[in-house]
């Protein structure tokens, strides 16, 4: 559990970061979301020490982070950044090795952890343990970044706009990949974003930061339907806001027994591709498939019903 | 060519169809019309470098053989030297070479390996007397001792005040990379230094270090005085510091900035971050600072000469006021080959601590 | 720089008075002068060698920009690319020919006087220019030059409204190289009969009259300085103006 108890950063007398105090739940990704200048990279920095708070402070697993000098703190906790950071003179082994280089792990304790980290980011060892980043793609050199911070298996992950030098096909599929991998390990993740998309998409728990203040922190569902200030609904979008909420809605949830013509959707899909399904082949209902089964439809009035529930 | 009744008077030119029999002149005229033929039109590199190894080859032979049938029966005291033919076709043979490497691009032991072949070969034909009747050589064989004297000191001053302004440098140069306000009063006072004509430097350099060895006791015993070696060397000791520190600052500031900031991230102490990151990819950078140096050193060191510091210069300069133009060319030659030699040596080096391998996408 | 405001004007006057009065300066350098030796140099006027003296650099930079730019010009247009590894690797090669050895060499060829100097200095500054020129041609800002077309200036127009003065900031930082080169050269030129500064230098080092040295050492380093911080003061403008 990691808690932030009124933390502060004032620069010449101004917040930047202004008196936050948040809890994040073990095991769960929280997103950081604000527009720039909001104060959540400084935020997000504050908890490793990369910046030093003015005043509060922010606890692991209930101690103080001031307990430990700032170097050794660093070594626990995993930081991934926008545009990889990869050291472009060490292979790709060595740049994932890094930090438990940095604890003195034996050789062989490390590569066994490089091979097992490339395999679960679907990169074959052999191919790649010896590569430079250079000879990477950008997709690629990503995923080591991010391998990189969870080498020493760290108590959290911090992540500063890791996918903000993606283009948007190979952004969202890295952001799958983050929450397979996440679910799998088990890992804590804080990741800071301008995006509200990616936040709605990977976030537990989101955390909305205007002007050095949290203004809500709450589940994506909620900021959704529930927007706080003025700034988190624009932050939303007034008007997609209700295909943003039914993006987060499996198709599971309202699935009905009956027959529906066309292709089907998986069970996993949400609300939103549903919707899009029937307006795009002139449907009023799509099949649902599991495993290849058809276990039912999901029709457009079901869709309708369900959206104003919150209106 | 030219022939010359001794070493001072202007010698008097002869063509090389003049210079002997035709057995002699045709073989040597024709391979440098292959080489010339081969080299001149640039689609392939191979054969410019081919062409430019057969011309070169052609020039030596019409060198040998012309220089001992020149003699043959001119006095004692006369002279032999290659003219302004000569030097002309050995600089585009040279260029032509040159360039096709610069082509082919070898991989750094390539180079290596090549640069000890020519030197090798250079030191195979200056050994076997081949061109020994060159008035360049007779001027070599009449001061061996000196020669080899001047070689050593010239070699002393450069690297010599290359290594005291590492030691001094890198240091800087790391303490700069720290912190800004040290930087910002250093680097102007360096280029400031190196702006300052080198014949004035070392002349500045004399009462300095006149009064120095005046003054401290002890100071005359280990060497420093106004003349000779010591104002010399810290002159070049001066002028080295720019390069060196400014490219320490360069190369360190080289490495990206978000490599920086993952490494501080990932928990790296500053002495981690410089010995693991920041050296290893400035190195290339920093030791581009030291082949500046060196090349610039080797050349500065002539001005030496001038206050009794000894190398080359002392040729140079003797020869320049006898007006023999041998005697220059005795202290230039090797002063441009040396500098050549050590600039190969030091990019070769540049090139194998590149951190990546080249021509990675 | 509030350094440079008061320091400027103040090596500015030193320059001048060492220059044109320097009989005013004999009770500071007769400590170094020989027993009853001349203190002040006066085998020629200094004002008349200063002038000779940059009068050369002035000349062979002159020269040696004109040239230079012509070829970096030509090989940066496509018709000429095919010269360009050519060059880049004449000039590599010249950069390691050291100042004074071009100067030696040039003697047995040219003779001894101002010629050779003029030569020396010419084939040396050559160089540095070349150098940033092609560079400071060759990496002109890609939407720049698209929209220099897009408007339908023709290929003289382009080079001469948008790529030169583009390019002038680095251009001149070569000359300011060359520059700085050629001054230091020049006074060595004196070894080979031209009458520059370094006469001054050279005639204390033949008697050993250190007052000699010191007095040409200091008004060529002031010259080299004080040029070497004018033409930096140029290039900042010009940058700024180009919005570097």
């Amino acid at each position: 559990m990691i808690e932030i108890d009124r933390i502060t950063k004032t620069y010449d007398g101004v917040h930047a970061v202004d008196s936050v105090t948040m809890t994040v739940e073990t095991g769960t990704i929280t997103i950081i979301v604000g527009t720039s200048g909001s104060g959540k990279t400084t935020l997000l920095r504050m908890i490793n020490r990369l910046e030093e708070p003015s005043s509060g402070e922010v606890r692991i697993n209930g101690e103080s982070t001031l307990a430990t000098k700032p170097h050794l703190l660093r070594r626990r906790i995993g930081y991934a950044i926008q545009g990889h950071g990869l050291f472009p003179h060490h292979s790709v082994a060595r740049n994932i090795g890094a930090v438990p280089e940095l604890l003195n792990w034996p050789k062989d304790k490390i590569s066994a952890r490089v091979d097992e980290l490339l395999t679960l980011f679907s990169m074959d060892p052999v191919a790649f343990r010896d590569r430079y980043p250079a000879e990477l793609s950008g997709g690629q050199q990503q995923r080591v970044g991010v391998a990189r911070a969870l080498a020493s298996r760290p108590d959290l992950l911090l992540m500063d706009e890791p996918f903000g030098a993606l283009d948007p096909i190979i952004r969202s599929r890295a952001q799958d990949d983050l929450r397979r991998i996440q679910q799998r390990l088990g890992s804590t993740i804080m990741l800071v974003t301008h995006d509200m998309d990616e936040a709605i998409r990977l976030g537990d728990r989101v955390a909305v930061m205007d002007g050095g203040k949290l203004v809500q922190y709450a589940t994506p569902a909620e900021i959704i339907s529930q927007p706080a200030t003025g700034f988190v609904a624009d932050m939303v979008g007034d008007v997609e806001r209700p295909l943003r909420l039914l993006s987060l809605i499996p198709v599971s949830e309202v699935v009905e027994d009956g027959a529906a013509e066309g292709g089907a959707l998986p069970a996993g899909a949400s609300l939103r591709d549903a919707l899009a399904a029937c307006l795009w082949t002139g449907r009023t209902a799509v099949p649902v498939a599991h495993d290849d089964a058809v276990v039912g439809r999901v029709t457009l009035d079901a869709i309708r019903a369900r959206a104003e529930l919150h209106a | 060519m030219t022939v010359a009744a001794n070493r001072i008077v202007a010698g008097e030119g002869v063509t090389v169809l003049a210079l002997a029999g035709a057995e002699v002149t045709l073989p040597g005229l024709v391979a440098i019309l292959v080489g010339l033929t081969l080299g001149l039109p640039g689609a392939w590199p191979q054969l410019r470098l081919v062409g430019a190894i057969v011309g070169l080859a052609g020039l030596l032979w019409l060198l040998t053989h012309g220089a001992s049938a020149l003699l043959d029966g001119a006095g004692d005291y006369a002279r032999v030297s290659p003219a302004v033919g000569f030097w002309c076709l050995l600089l585009i043979f040279m260029l032509l070479m040159a360039d096709a490497l610069a082509n082919l691009a070898p991989g750094p032991l390539a180079r290596g390996t090549l640069l000890a072949a020519v030197l090798a070969a250079a030191g195979i034909i200056l050994w076997s007397g081949a061109l020994s009747e060159l008035s360049i050589l007779q001027e070599y064989a009449s001061r061996k001792a000196a020669f080899a004297n001047a070689a050593l000191r010239h070699l002393a001053l450069a690297l010599g005040s290359l290594a005291t302004a590492a030691a001094v440098g890198f240091p800087l140069g790391i303490l700069c990379h720290r912190r800004a306000d040290l930087r910002e009063t250093t680097l102007p006072v360096l280029s400031f230094l190196q702006t300052i004509p080198s014949l004035a430097m070392f002349g500045l350099m004399i009462p300095i270090l006149g009064w120095v060895g005046n003054t401290l006791p002890g100071a005359q015993a280990i060497g420093i005085a106004g003349i000779g070696f010591a104002p010399a060397f810290l002159a070049l000791v001066l002028y080295s510091l720019l390069p060196v520190v400014g490219n320490t600052v360069a190369g360190l500031a080289s490495a990206p900035p978000a490599a920086l900031e993952a490494a501080r991230g990932m928990g790296m102490t500053p002495r981690q971050r410089l010995l693991r990151v920041e050296l290893p990819l400035g190195l290339p950078v920093i030791l581009t600072g030291v082949r500046i140096v060196l090349v610039q050193n080797i050349g500065l060191a002539v001005i030496a000469g001038l206050i009794g510091g000894g190398g080359f210069g002392t040729f140079v300069f003797q020869g320049l006021n006898q007006t023999a133009a041998d005697l220059i060319l005795l202290g230039a030659l090797p002063t441009v080959a040396l500098a050549l030699v050590s600039a190969i040596v030091m990019d070769i080096l540049v090139d194998l601590t590149r951190p990546t391998p080249k021509g990675g996408a | 720089m509030k350094i440079g405001i008061v320091l400027r004007p103040a090596l500015i006057v030193l320059l001048l008075a060492l220059v044109l009065r320097p009989a005013w300066f004999a009770p500071v350098f007769a400590p170094l002068a020989p027993a009853n030796g001349p203190v002040i140099y006066e085998r020629a006027s200094l004002l008349s060698l200063s002038l000779s003296h940059l009068g050369l650099v002035a000349a062979a930079t002159a020269a040696a920009t004109l040239v230079a730019v012509t070829l970096a010009i030509l090989v940066t247009r496509p018709s000429g690319a095919a010269f360009r590894p050519l060059s880049r690797t004449i000039a590599n090669m010249g950069q390691t020919f050291p100042p004074v050895a071009v100067l030696a060499l040039a003697v047995p060829v040219l003779g001894f006087g101002s010629g050779p100097t003029l030569v020396a200095l010419f084939l040396y500054g050559l160089l540095p220019i070349f150098e940033n020129a092609i560079t400071a041609l060759s990496t002109l800002p890609p939407a720049t030059m698209e929209a220099a077309r897009g408007i339908g200036l023709n290929r003289w127009q382009k080079l001469m409204r948008v790529e030169l003065p583009l390019a002038l900031p680095v251009i001149l930082t070569g000359i300011r190289l060359s520059v700085v080169i050629a001054l230091g050269t020049a006074t060595i030129g004196s070894t080979v009969a031209a009458r520059t500064l370094g006469e001054v230098i050279i005639a204390g080092l033949l008697t050993n009259n250190t007052a000699y040295v010191l007095q040409g050492g200091l008004i060529v380093g002031l010259f080299a300085v004080l040029i070497y911080d004018a033409l930096v003061q140029l290039e900042a403008h010009l940058a700024r103006r180009v919005g570097g």
